[in-house]
């Protein structure tokens, strides 16, 4: 089951935003999202919002074959909606195509729907357009035409390489299609990325290194890696509930993000975000470093969060109210929030200590604050970086700790 | 119902019936009293409130009478008109004072038993109280409309009682009326007139004091001797002070002022006093000019047995639960405060009270009335604590405890009545023994009902004696307990301490031989409750330096969502908000962040873990 939207304020039909949202656009990097919310199957820890293709009943087929329609007339609105601003809006920095399973589309609608962006509003200059994809649905061909028609870069979801964790994750991909993928991808001149999971129910310490070490193997230049979570409402957190599996145990973990730390840090993978590692600063991920540091983005598709200019929205979740929506001429936004300067503020906070640069201690959100002598005394936040850069970095104990140190910091 | 009433002031004795009704909570007394007052036309059904008397919302609400009323209602009788007083009697075990004084108003009592459920030991208790003050007794059984109503069998139970036969017990239905108009005509008959000497100075009993908004503080009397009148002056023959009285008057039920109140007569008097501490129940009141040269005896001073400390869980209400206490105060002569200082919860007042219902009362009201939220320490008893310098110390907070050398502690003990099925004779004997009792008789009321005397310490009750009796019997079993002086008791004071802080909120005082249990017991509920810190934190029990139980809260290592984009932002910013607001319930002892829930969960006694116990 996907998990709830938050609450907020109503959205206009019209998706009109305020003066003050558009007043910014084009002095920080813009970004799209697209979301497509079809999986072959639902995995048993995914609260994503997502539709395995039997869930949505008859007529599936014709409602996937209409998606990449619905998502470029959101993108029309959205061109609309920016163009009111006394700025025109710049040229897409960065595109992500998640999921779900956005591979399960024909790599011909993925290229219409990148072209669609390019037609829009133009791509700038060495964007990035990342895919996410499932290692079963990679194919050297659909590899081949998703580069010729401008994706750069793609996600893989490994999640692990030792069955009995891909069982339990209810993953259905064998570990060797991940290296089938990524030669195919790599073939095609794509970046990858490997999509790892640890702290799964039955998972050794050696299996996690396991994994580590099969990723590396494969030489990719970027791996995220997240703990597990027990999402309320998937048939994970029904089988914890039974006693059926165990429910993760954070000091497992701890110890797991620990190993993974090491390991990709001694393959000269470097953080740089509390979940992402990346060889170079060129492997990073720009689109999701947006994310965390107040990009604008709009987000296309059921359920999809967009942000222009303190201004949060998203839309309506499920595949066949979004499409009517767009198909009544109506924005698809179920709510949003305009921000506070408070909220703002806690945002630029909450999500700035996540990445290695972490935030300026003499400008900024947490100019004045009296916390950083305290933060370093318990080994959570990196002294000399403090001291010399006047920058609060986390260390490897308050990257493990990192919402007790924004809590600490904001409370 | 009579025509027109005798008028106050002027009612031969021997017309006068003053009755009160003895029940259990729940054996429909004041549905019959409600039933009363329509037969007897003073209320008409219209105006009729269910449970009339019963005033305070909180009563209605659990169908108990905290406060007692007068009322005065007409019937003819062969052709005679009486006045009829029917005084409402509290019916917990905590207002036994004011059921002593409430008996001592009136000749007769009518004992009113649930058809379906028997007598109770509450029932009981007041029983003696009322037999010992020679009162006519009417046994009653209600609700006889109830399919489960089993009145032969507890007619028998209370004529083994009362020694009367079984087919003397009247049988009636407050529900529907059934046998009221009987039993009121029974009262006429049975209930002895009242005797006093009209020419002596006046003597009357305050028997309930309350506190009205409107016209300060409205006195319940019974008049002995002599009479009251208008505007005179009159005395309170334990406080010495004298007052105006403003109004004089019988209530029927409302207030309606008379020419005065005689001999026999019941009703009330206002003074303009604001303060129930100056009309105090028990003390006797005579005319200031002619002065009565011995009052009515058996005025007692209200002592509270049981003490707790209430806190504000936002510290800046605590000007308004002061305002609060000093409010209920007015209207509440047995309640005690002052204020007092934990480390652990801020500032508050350590409260007195009469028992544990009365602490339950008072902080209901002030939660519900005056909008506070509160915690209230684990209720502790007055302990008496001799030093071996021969110093006394009288400690109602485990704070207050003396360090030094300690020749003496006594304790409180009460004389306890168990009423249950005879089946569970066993699990109640098993529990007075874990609780320190002492078996002092047993008798059986009926074939399958006994009667259980113990001496307990208080201390024991009112920690969580009272929810056990009642899941060790499936509920059948009641309670009754009055003071029984003291013993001495081989105590000691168990601290708590977090990271080697001590917690004053929970030290206890407890028998030597449950220090361990207890001990053991918090600090495994602290662990579970207390959330992982930075850094690991020992949870000590101690009896002075001796640690004697010990658990650890292990350090946190993982506190950060590993998945934070585009979507996730709303829903992490909500979140820290709410900790945010989370983080003001907080409360530091020394470094470690303790919830305020965690307070709260550890003063509750759970069910769960005492079922281990």
């Amino acid at each position: 089951m996907p998990s709830e939207l938050p609450d907020g304020d109503p959205a206009p039909p019209s998706g009109r935003l305020p003066e003050s949202a558009l007043a910014g656009l084009g002095t920080r990097p813009f970004g799209v999202y697209l979301h497509v919310p079809f999986c072959r199957v639902r995995c048993g820890y995914c609260d994503f919002n997502t539709y395995a293709l039997p869930e949505l009943g008859e007529g599936s087929a014709g409602q996937v074959g209409g998606f990449v329609d619905e998502l470029l007339r959101e993108l029309d609105l959205a061109a609309g909606v920016l163009s009111q601003g006394p700025h025109h809006p710049p040229p897409v920095h960065t595109v992500f195509i998640g999921g779900g399973t956005p591979t399960l589309l024909p790599a011909a609608d993925l290229v219409r729907l990148v072209a669609g962006i390019r037609r829009r509003w133009g791509l700038a200059e060495g964007a990035e357009v990342t895919t996410e994809a499932n290692p079963d649905t990679v194919t050297a061909a659909g590899m081949t035409a998703l580069a010729e028609g401008g994706v750069t870069r793609v996600s893989l979801g490994m999640q692990s390489a030792v069955p009995h964790v891909l069982d339990t994750l209810e993953r259905t991909h064998d570990p060797a299609a991940v290296a089938r993928a990524v030669a195919a991808a790599r073939g095609a001149g794509l970046q990858v990325s490997l999509d790892l999971i640890y702290g799964t129910p039955g998972e050794s310490l050696e299996d996690w290194r396991r994994s580590l070490d099969t990723a590396l193997a494969l030489e990719v230049d970027h791996v995220s890696a997240y703990a597990l979570v027990v999402e309320a409402g998937t048939r994970l957190a029904a089988q914890v509930r039974r006693g059926q599996v165990a429910a993760p145990d954070d000091d497992d973990e701890a110890a797991k993000y620990e190993l993974a730390d090491a390991i990709l840090t001694a393959a000269g993978l470097q953080w740089y975000e509390v979940s992402n590692w990346a060889r170079t600063p060129h492997d990073r991920c720009r689109h999701n470093v947006g994310y965390w540091q107040g990009a604008d983005w709009w987000g296309a598709g059921p359920g999809a969060h967009s942000h222009v200019g303190g201004v949060r929205w998203w839309n309506v979740k499920h595949p066949t109210a979004y499409a009517a929506r767009l198909a009544a001429g109506h924005s698809p936004a179920a709510a949003r929030e305009v921000l506070t300067d408070d909220q703002r503020r806690d945002e630029r906070v909450l999500l700035g200590v996540r990445l290695v640069d972490g935030l300026p201690l003499d400008t900024g959100p947490l100019a004045g604050t009296g916390q950083v002598a305290g933060l370093i005394a318990d080994g959570l936040v990196d002294g000399p970086a403090a001291i010399g850069e006047r920058q609060l970095r986390l260390t490897l104990r308050g990257r493990l700790l990192a919402d007790t140190v924004v809590r600490r910091l904001l409370g | 119902m009579a025509r027109t009433g005798l008028p106050p002031h002027g009612t031969p004795p021997d017309r006068i019936r003053n009755f009160c009704i003895i029940a259990h909570i729940d054996h429909g007394k004041s549905t019959l009293a409600d039933r009363m007052l329509q037969l007897t036309g003073v209320v008409d059904g219209r105006a009729m409130r269910a449970q009339y008397l019963d005033r305070m919302d909180i009563e209605r609400e659990r169908g108990i009478t905290i406060k007692s009323q007068a009322v005065r209602m007409p019937w003819e009788h062969d052709g005679v008109t009486y006045a009829l007083n029917m005084i409402d009697t509290p019916g917990h075990v905590d207002f036994t004072y004011e059921v002593s004084r409430s008996l001592a108003a009136c000749e007769g009592a009518v004992l009113l038993v649930d058809a379906a459920q028997g007598i109770e030991a509450q029932t009981l208790a007041n029983l003696y109280l009322a037999m010992e003050n020679d009162l006519a007794i009417i046994p009653v059984l209600n609700k006889i409309d109830l399919p489960a109503a089993q009145p032969q069998k507890y007619a028998a139970e209370l004529a083994g009682l009362i020694g009367c036969e079984p087919e003397d017990c009247l049988q009636v239905s407050g529900k529907t009326g059934e046998g009221v108009e009987a039993l009121i005509a029974e009262i006429v008959r049975q209930v002895p007139h009242p005797i006093g000497d009209p020419t002596a100075p006046a003597r009357a009993m305050i028997f309930d004091s309350v506190y009205d908004t409107y016209r300060g503080v409205v006195t319940y009397v019974r008049v002995i001797d002599g009479d009251l009148n208008p505007r005179e002056r009159i005395l309170m023959m334990s406080t010495k002070v004298t007052h105006e009285l403003l109004e004089i008057g019988v209530s029927s039920p409302e207030p309606e002022p008379s020419k005065g109140l005689g001999v026999g007569e019941v009703g009330y008097l206002i003074t303009g006093v604001k303060d129930v501490r100056q009309s105090r129940v028990g003390d006797t009141v005579t005319n200031a000019s002619k002065p009565a040269k011995e009052s009515l005896g058996g005025y007692r001073d209200p002592k509270p047995m049981v003490f707790s400390g209430l806190y504000p869980i936002d510290g800046s209400d605590y000007p308004d639960l002061r305002d609060a206490l000093d409010r209920l105060k007015l209207n509440d002569a047995a309640l005690a405060f002052e204020p007092e200082t934990s480390a652990a919860l801020g500032f508050g007042f350590r409260c007195g009270f009469l028992g544990l219902l009365h602490l339950e009362i008072v902080r209901e009201r002030l939660e519900r009335e005056f909008g506070l939220d509160l915690i209230s320490t684990q209720p502790t008893v007055v302990y008496e604590v001799t030093l071996e310098d021969k110093r006394v110390v009288t400690v109602t907070n485990p704070s207050e405890y003396p360090d030094g050398k300690i020749s003496e502690v006594r304790e409180p003990v009460v004389r306890a009545t168990i009423l249950a099925p005879s089946e569970f004779i066993g699990a109640i004997m098993e529990l007075c023994q874990g609780k320190r009792g002492a078996l002092r008789g047993m008798d059986y009321l009926s074939e399958d009902r006994v009667e259980m005397r113990y001496t307990l310490p208080l201390a024991e009750i009112v920690y969580d004696f009272f929810d056990q009796l009642k899941s060790r019997t499936r509920g059948y079993a009641s309670l009754d307990y009055e003071p029984d002086g003291d013993q001495v008791a081989d105590l000691v004071k168990v601290d708590i301490l977090l990271q080697g802080e001590q917690v004053d909120a929970f030290s206890s005082i407890v028998h030597k031989d449950k220090a361990y249990g207890y001990g053991v017991l918090m600090a495994g509920k602290l662990r579970k409750l207390i959330p992982r810190q930075q850094f690991e934190v020992p949870i000590q029990a101690a009896i002075g330096s001796r640690i004697i139980a010990r658990e650890t809260i292990r350090a946190i290592r993982k506190d950060v969502l590993a998945k934070c984009y585009g979507g996730d932002i709303t829903r992490k910013r909500k979140l820290l908000e709410k900790q945010k607001e989370g983080k003001k319930r907080m409360k530091m002892v020394g470094r470690v962040e303790v919830p305020q829930e965690a307070f709260i969960a550890a003063l509750s006694s759970d069910p769960t873990d005492q079922k281990n116990k």
